[in-house]
Parts: structure tokens; C-alpha cells; sequence
């Protein structure tokens, strides 16, 4: 463990750190374009000149390693200056149209121009170098090469994750201009993370446009609903709406990059909300409140057992609830309903398209939490026979869709059960068919956790409160289970995941703060 | 005067190989074989051989950077000439290729590589045919391939030519272009001697450098030392351009006196004017002033003076030129030739060539100077390669010793020498 005095602080770092990271653990922000911790170094903005003691010029921190004893300034006068300097020249060229860029307010040459800069432009508007702007390059990306500081993270990012390579620079000096090949704009499920990983507003998201000003945003720690992958991310939102959302880097499940579909995941919060909870009775749609909606839902499903007997009662889980509800509507079904008929699918519509990279063929977030709360899926083609038979009278599904069925036929399926409760946030063939619809919150209006298809569960926190009338299915369970009869008293996700925690094997030992922010495995042998 | 390297040169059958063994060629390749790799880099250290290219490192000392373990090497030839002022390694590949190539099979052999590669300026296409056909020559004759002059020495040597970069004169921009890469210097460290040319051990040498070799060989390191001045082993190629009698390359002994190879040598200024300034070392160094040329050619003295011997090439300047359209148009070239690759060499050298421009064409402003000045501190030593400072030290250069001409052409608003070239550079 090398010793070096840092600012005439002495501390102790890691063979073979860098002064950059050396700097950061001593909470020293040395600042920095090129320098992105996943990618390979590049050491070209020379924004991160320090001085190092006896080293005749001013050094990278981002590219120079540590050595015992070293003595390293970022904050003399000359690393001032320097740094002054590049930041001078890094903005001769720019188009300073900060009120027209969507990356103003999260911008790298604004925050380092208030932090080091300062200055006033001793560059002429006549003498800069106009190059390309607005260029679709394919994917989510939009192009403005007079933005951009050639910082290359775009370039090695393509080379590195996707491997795709689709961004060069081309030309030189300071016509130096990043872009595509000719006719072959960006090819990768991944082109999202350029507008991140750029430090300015050159690449900017074609979804994200003009649509906000990014400090009206709030943000919350989630994760991605678009596969069992089990993204980290933050998301986005202003008020009730959701605008986009980010990559949260976590190294153990997606270091810090997401693909373009959970990218655009986040729209479901936004568009074709369920808002009221609705009863639906020979074709007239009633909306009686919470109270009157849940009774009735517990009513149909216990007059259902009590004329048909339990097995005329099926509960379909769905995957894209949290560990905490799959439990409880596990419990809901076991012991309050006593029914055997309780499934789930984790099939989607779709082509299950999966690769080596992020993107998992099962487009849920949670089946490994199902199958490991003791929801099997292996009952559910079984069960829609039943379904088909005419043997149930009563159904409660959770979720916005029947596996991978298509509209008519969930329509056509569920005409043949008396009565269908549903539990959802979307509008779907399933609303409709439903006789009595509750709305849940969407993945941004409640806490609860996910398991990954590696085990691992992760955590994700309300941002706002349910859109409209909505609730969380949390409520909506206890709520239809209490009206039978179950007592329950949960306080939110964390009272539940403590149970499953005490008699679920896999989640032994897990608390809800234990999982943090970044996670946890569940037991090897939930994991086996 | 004994020469190490243009002896020759007037014979125009010398590159051929015939010629070239007649006169004495591929001999010292043979001696080479029969000693041993210390002995071979001993006797160049010995000969203080600095390397011709400009940085003048001494080359001995550089091929014992290489790493003792037995990665595959790369030797690769430096022949990307293209310091403007300098024409002198073009010069050894038309007239005497196999001086080259002869020591290049001393230096691989020494080196333990077997894989060779000459990475030849685009535009030097005459000498990379003659360089090619030598090669061919040489194969054919053992001195090059398999098993040379049956040592079990192997060596293959490729010519690569460059597609039309400045930059790729600089080592690493160099290997990354001879990799197909685009040609962006690398971050050092690791240097080529650790981590070079395809991921192996490689040595970079100039032309210059590896055509003494064989002299050096046949002759003795200290034989060869004691041709030039202290630290500064054996003659150099000088080529002299600009308003001089008789431009051309020189082969001078290191430590010429400069106000002789313009004067004596290159028969003094044309036309009897008078000298305003001397461009030293190529574009890249500092400048000197008529009352400063009376100095010894060689690496310790320039720099004792503040400038550079740097890749030999001499800029003659007379009375009556403008020295901010030449420094105008040296800007021109900086900018042009920038990679593009870092931030300050990216941005200052087109900022240079905005400023300079403006000042010759009469549009400068009080400020200007310091601006300059600045924005060399600015750039200067903050860069991935030296460019920054090719560009920044000419500024340096002209800025302090033709100060008061800069403020002339700021002050009166054009150019005390009628700017016949606006257009061409504004």
C-alpha cells in the first residue's frame, strides 16, 4: 500500500491506484472529462493535470499511478492555471447555447466553467469552427458535434460494451468532428448510454428533448421492469410524471450502462393509466371508491368458494410484482382463500430477445423472487385450461397481462369466468374484461424489492405518490385478505420483507437496510 | 574531413547493391554477426551516437531499454522526415539505401528482433521504391531473411508508408499508424521499449541514426566519438535552406560552428543581403538572432542558447522578410497538423494560427502578444506528445526576439512588408 501526501494529506491507497482515485477516496474531486471509471483510460481532455513533486511537467491523474512516497498538489497554483486553461480552450469553439441544450443544468463545462473558469471569452464569435448540428446517428442519439469536447468516452464506450464501434473521430486539429460511418448509423441495444456517458450536450436523448429542464427533476433510486437483469436505476420525474431514467451504477448487476428497451420502460408510469377503481356490471362501469370495490372483490371471490368450493378460485400472480406482494398474494391464496389454483407466467409477447451483455429473455423483474416465494409457474397453462372449462368461478389477476396472449384471446378466455378481479396499473385487454379493476401503483409510486435472475434482490423506492386513485398492491392485497378475514397489520414493504426474511429460507438473514442501495444475494441455496 | 555517410553519394550507382559492396558495403554487417549483442551496443554507446531525429537521445543508452525477457522485438525505422526544413534522411534512402538497411540488420541483430519495419513519409514515394528495390537486393543476397550470412540470424524488414501525417514522426503516433490505427500518439508511460509496435518491445530509430551504424561497426565507437564534439559522437547531415548561396544537405562533424555552415560552407547569404534570422533545428526550434549563430551545432550548445539543433534542418532568413507571415505560415502548419487528439494542442494551435494570421493581415490588437504568449503557457507541456510544444516554441521564439515587429504590424494596422498573400492565409 503505497503512502503519498496529497494536498499535505498522507494517505494510503492500493498498489496501482490512480492519483485520480487516490484523490476521490480522500473525497479530492480533481476534475475531468475523458476519465470515465468503466472505460478505458484515454488521458486526452488533460483537464486532471496535477503536480507531482520532482516531475518536471504536470501530470494526468486519471493515467498515472501512485508510487510510495509521492507528493502530489491538485490544488497549487499551477494546476490552477492549467486547469484554467484547458477549460479556456476547451470553450473557444463552443456554441455556448446552454439555453437551447437539454444537458444545461447536468453539463461538465458548466459546472467546471462556474468551479474553475470564470473567465471572459477572449475568442471571437466570427473565428469559431462551425461543424454539423443536429444529426439523427440512429438509436436514441442525437448529434451535435459543436458541443463536443472530443472527449472520445462515446468512441471507447461503443468499443467496449457493445462492442459495435459505430462512433470514430474524423478529421483533425479542430475540425476534429466525432460521427458515424457513412450509412450506418448507431446498431446496438445500448446507444442510450451515450447521451451518460457524454460529458456535454453533444449526444443528447431523442427522448428526453426538450421535453424538461432537468433541475425540475427529482430523482429515486429503482430498477429496471424491462428483464430479470434487474438494472439499477435512478428515476426521473417531475411532480407525477416520469421523464427518464438513468443507469445507477451498481457493479455486481449493471456496472453503470441499461438498454435502450428498460430505457423506455419508465413510459408505462406515464401513458394509459388505470386512475379509479371501477366495477363493471352488465355493461355499466360504476366507480364506488376504494372501500365499496375492495368488499366487492372479496365478496366475489368468497361467495365463489363458498358456493363452488376453493378449487373454483384462481389467483394469477404476476412477475412484475415485488417479492413483498407476491408473498402476500401467495398468503392470500394459501391460507385465507385455500385455494390451489395459484400461478404465474413470466412468458411475454414478444421474441424473448436476449444477449450477453445486460438484456435477459425474460422480460420480468421478478420470476426468481415468485418461484423462490413458493409461486410456481409450472401450473399456469393447467390453470388456464380450468379457466377455458368453465371451472372457475372466481379470478383475481395481478398485473397488466395474461402471459403471452394475445388481446382476444385473454377476452375470449376470461368471458368464461363469472367474475375477474384484476390488479393493475395499465389499461389491457385485461381491464377490460375485468369486472372489477383496482388500480395499483406503478413501479415509481411504491417500495418494495425484486430477485434477479441471479439472486440477487434489490430494493426500489417510491418517488411520487400513485397516480390518480391508485394504490399500492401492497394495500390491495392486505386489503381483500383483511375483508376475509386475515388480520394483517403490514407497514409497508419493509414490515413484509422482515417476514419473508424469518420464514423464507432463501431470504435468511436479508433486512430491508441490509439491501441497501446496491443489493443482496439471496442464500446459496435459494440460488441453486 | 573523414564522412561517415556521403562519401558516395556523388556515385549515382550507389544505392544499387553491386555498387554498393564494391565500395566497402556490407562489410561491417558481417563483423557485427560475429560479435556479440553487449559488444555491438557497447561500441555505439561508446561512439555517443545521439539520436538524428530531434530529440537526440543517445541510442546506445535506448536499446538498453528493452526489457530482459524473451518477448519478440520490433525495430522500427523512423523515416516519417517531415520537420519542414528538414530533408536530410530523404537524402540517405534515394542515394544510399543500403547504408540503411545495413544498419538496421547491425541494430536488429543487436537487439534480438526479428521483425523490422522502415515507416517512410507517404509523399517520399521515389524512396520508398529505391528503398524497396534495396531491399529485395539484400534478400536476395542473405543480408537480409533467413539465416543471414548463415549467424541462424533471422530478420525481415518491411517498408510501410505513411498516409500524410506530421504527427506520425512522433514514436507512438507512429506505431499506432503502422498498426492501421489511427495515427493519435499513445500516453507514455508504458514507452515503446516496454509495450510498442503490436503490443511488443519495440526501438524507434531515425534514419540518420541507423545509417552510421555500419561505420560505426567497421570503424569504432570512439573513432567515431571523437569525430564530432564532446557528448556528440560523429558528423551530422545539416540540410540548409532558405536565402543561402548553396542550399543542400551538408555532412558536417557535430559541433560545427552554425555561422560557418552559412557562411563557408553554404557560401553565405544569396545576394550579399544581410541575415535576419535563423530557424536552427527545423520549424520546432526557437529562432536565433544574427548575433546569436556564432555557436557550436551541436545538442549541449543550442541548448545552452536556448534553441535546438533539433533534426538538423537549417532556415536561413535574410533582411527584408516578414517575420509574422513566417511565423503565420509556420502556424498554418501547426494548426493543419494538430491530431486533434488533446485539448490544448487541438484548440491552441488553431487559436495560434487565428491570432497570427490576423496580425499579419492587419487586423492585430493591442493584447495579442500576451495572448500568444499565454496561451503557449497554456498548451506548453500540458499535451499527450510534444507537438504543443513544436508550435509553442517557434511563438516563444519569434514573439521575444522580433517583439517590436509584431507591435509594428499591430500598431500600424497591415504589414510593414506589403502582405502579397492575404487570401492565401487568412
Amino acid at each position: 500500500m503505497p503512502n503519498i501526501i496529497l494536498n499535505g494529506l498522507q494517505i494510503s491507497v492500493p498498489d496501482g491506484t490512480t492519483i485520480l482515485n487516490a484523490a476521490k477516496q480522500a473525497g479530492i474531486e480533481i476534475p475531468h472529462y475523458c476519465y470515465h471509471p468503466k472505460l478505458p483510460i484515454a488521458g486526452s481532455c488533460r483537464m486532471c493535470l496535477v503536480e507531482v513533486e520532482k516531475a518536471p511537467k504536470l501530470m494526468t491523474a486519471c493515467s498515472t499511478t501512485v508510487t510510495d512516497g509521492m507528493v502530489v498538489f491538485t490544488d497549487s497554483e499551477k494546476v490552477r492555471k492549467a486547469v484554467t486553461g484547458v477549460l479556456e480552450l476547451m470553450l473557444i469553439h463552443h456554441p455556448l447555447d446552454c439555453p437551447i441544450c437539454d444537458q444545461a443544468g447536468e453539463c461538465g463545462l458548466q459546472d467546471y466553467y462556474m468551479k474553475y473558469g470564470l473567465h471572459k471569452s477572449r475568442y471571437d464569435l466570427e473565428d469559431k469552427v462551425h461543424k454539423t448540428k443536429h444529426q439523427d446517428i440512429g438509436g436514441q442519439i442525437m448529434l451535435d458535434s459543436e458541443r463536443c469536447i472530443l472527449c472520445s468516452r462515446c468512441v471507447r464506450f461503443l468499443n467496449e460494451v457493445p462492442k459495435t464501434g459505430e462512433l470514430e473521430i474524423s478529421q483533425r486539429a479542430n475540425h476534429s468532428e466525432i460521427g458515424i460511418f457513412p450509412g450506418r448509423p448507431l446498431d446496438n441495444h445500448y446507444t442510450g448510454n451515450l447521451a451518460d456517458v457524454c460529458p456535454v450536450g453533444a449526444l443528447t436523448s431523442k427522448d428526453f428533448r426538450f421535453k424538461c429542464r432537468v433541475w425540475f427533476l427529482s430523482s429515486v433510486k429503482s430498477v429496471c421492469t424491462g428483464c430479470a437483469n434487474g438494472c439499477n436505476i435512478d428515476a426521473h420525474f417531475r411532480e407525477q410524471t416520469m421523464y427518464r431514467v438513468k443507469p445507477r451504477v451498481n457493479d455486481a448487476v449493471n456496472q453503470a450502462w441499461m438498454c435502450d428497451f428498460g430505457r423506455l420502460e419508465y413510459k408505462k408510469a406515464n401513458e394509459g393509466r388505470i386512475l379509479e377503481p371501477t366495477l363493471r356490471q352488465g355493461g355499466s362501469d360504476r366507480t364506488p371508491g376504494w372501500d365499496s370495490a375492495l368488499a366487492d372483490v372479496a365478496f366475489k371471490l368468497k361467495d365463489a368458494v363458498d358456493h363452488h368450493g376453493a378449487e373454483a378460485v384462481a389467483v394469477i400472480a404476476s412477475p412484475q410484482s415485488s417479492n413483498e406482494e407476491l408473498f402476500l398474494i401467495r398468503r392470500l391464496a394459501d391460507e385465507i382463500l385455500g385455494t390451489p389454483n395459484l400461478s404465474f407466467t413470466s412468458r411475454v409477447a414478444g421474441d424473448g430477445f436476449a444477449d450477453e451483455i445486460l438484456i435477459k429473455a425474460d422480460k420480468n423483474p421478478n420470476a426468481k423472487g415468485a418461484g423462490l416465494l413458493g409461486i410456481s409457474d409450472s401450473g399456469f397453462d393447467a390453470l388456464l385450461q380450468k379457466i377455458a372449462d368453465k371451472k372457475i368461478k372466481a379470478l383475481l389477476v395481478f398485473g397488466n397481462v395474461l402471459g403471452d396472449l394475445a388481446d382476444n384471446e385473454v377476452a375470449t378466455l376470461l368471458s368464461a369466468v363469472p367474475f375477474v378481479g384484476l390488479a393493475g396499473s395499465n389499461e389491457s385487454a385485461l381491464s377490460r374484461a375485468a369486472h372489477a379493476v383496482l388500480p395499483t401503483a406503478s413501479i415509481f409510486e411504491r417500495s418494495g424489492t425484486f430477485t434477479n435472475s441471479a439472486g440477487r434482490v434489490q430494493r426500489f423506492e417510491a418517488g411520487f405518490l400513485p397516480r390518480g386513485n391508485a394504490r399500492p398492491d401492497l394495500d390491495i392485497v392486505t386489503g381483500i385478505a383483511n375483508r376475509l378475514g386475515a388480520g394483517w397489520t403490514f407497514e409497508g414493504a419493509a414490515a413484509v420483507f422482515a417476514v419473508i426474511s424469518a420464514s423464507v429460507a432463501p431470504f435468511a438473514g436479508l433486512t430491508y437496510e441490509s439491501l441497501g442501495d446496491q443489493g443482496q444475494n439471496v442464500t446459496e441455496a435459494g440460488n441453486a | 574531413m573523414e564522412l561517415v555517410l556521403t562519401t558516395h553519394f556523388g556515385n549515382d550507382q550507389y544505392h544499387a547493391i553491386g555498387t554498393y559492396q564494391e565500395l566497402g558495403g556490407y562489410v561491417a554487417l558481417k563483423k557485427a554477426l560475429g560479435m556479440t549483442s553487449d559488444a555491438i551496443i557497447d561500441e555505439v554507446k561508446k561512439a555517443s551516437l545521439r539520436g538524428r531525429g530531434g530529440a537526440g537521445f543517445p541510442a546506445g543508452i535506448k536499446w538498453g531499454f528493452l526489457p530482459k525477457n524473451d518477448r519478440p522485438r520490433v525495430l522500427v525505422i523512423n523515416a516519417d522526415e517531415g520537420e519542414p526544413g528538414t530533408f536530410k534522411d530523404r537524402l540517405i534512402m534515394s542515394r544510399g539505401p543500403h547504408l540503411l538497411i545495413e544498419g538496421i540488420a547491425i541494430a536488429a541483430f543487436a537487439l534480438n528482433a526479428h521483425m523490422s519495419y522502415i515507416y517512410i513519409r507517404g509523399e517520399f514515394v521515389k524512396e520508398a521504391n529505391i528503398l524497396n528495390e534495396a531491399i529485395d537486393e539484400a534478400y536476395a543476397k542473405g543480408f537480409l531473411g533467413k539465416n543471414i550470412l548463415g549467424s541462424g540470424f533471422d530478420l525481415d524488414l518491411t517498408v510501410h508508408r505513411g498516409a500524410g501525417a506530421y504527427v506520425c514522426g512522433e514514436e507512438t503516433s507512429l506505431i499506432n499508424s503502422l498498426e492501421g490505427k489511427r495515427g493519435w500518439p499513445r500516453l507514455k508511460p508504458p514507452f515503446p521499449a516496454v509495450v510498442g509496435a503490436f503490443g511488443l518491445p519495440t526501438i524507434v530509430n531515425n534514419v540518420e541514426t541507423l545509417a552510421d551504424v555500419p561505420w560505426i561497426i567497421t570503424n569504432g565507437g570512439e573513432k567515431f566519438a571523437a569525430l564530432g564534439s564532446e557528448k556528440n559522437g560523429g558528423t551530422r547531415l545539416i540540410g540548409v535552406s532558405g536565402w543561402v548561396e548553396k542550399p543542400g544537405v551538408y555532412e558536417l562533424p557535430c559541433g560545427t560552428n552554425l555561422k560557418d555552415i552559412i557562411y563557408k560552407h553554404c557560401g553565405g547569404i544569396k545576394n550579399g543581403k544581410a541575415l535576419k534570422a535563423v530557424i536552427p533545428g527545423g520549424s520546432s526550434t526557437v529562432v536565433l538572432r544574427p548575433d546569436e549563430i556564432d555557436v557550436a551545432y551541436d545538442i549541449e550548445s543550442m541548448a545552452k542558447i536556448g534553441s535546438a539543433s533539433g533534426s538538423g534542418g537549417v532556415i536561413v532568413i535574410p533582411e527584408g522578410t516578414c517575420m509574422v507571415r513566417i511565423l503565420s505560415v509556420l502556424m498554418n502548419f501547426y494548426a493543419h497538423e494538430s491530431c486533434g487528439q488533446c485539448t490544448p494542442c487541438r484548440e491552441g494551435t488553431g487559436w495560434f494560427k487565428t491570432i497570427v494570421s490576423r496580425i499579419e493581415n492587419g487586423k492585430g490588437r493591442p493584447g495579442d502578444i500576451e495572448l500568444l504568449l499565454d496561451i503557449c503557457d497554456n498548451i506548453m507541456g500540458r499535451t499527450v506528445c510534444p507537438l504543443s510544444e513544436a508550435a509553442g516554441m517557434p511563438v516563444k521564439g519569434f514573439l521575444t526576439k522580433f517583439r517590436d515587429e509584431f507591435e509594428q504590424h499591430i500598431r500600424d494596422q497591415k504589414c510593414p512588408y506589403g502582405n502579397k498573400f492575404q487570401s492565401a492565409h487568412a
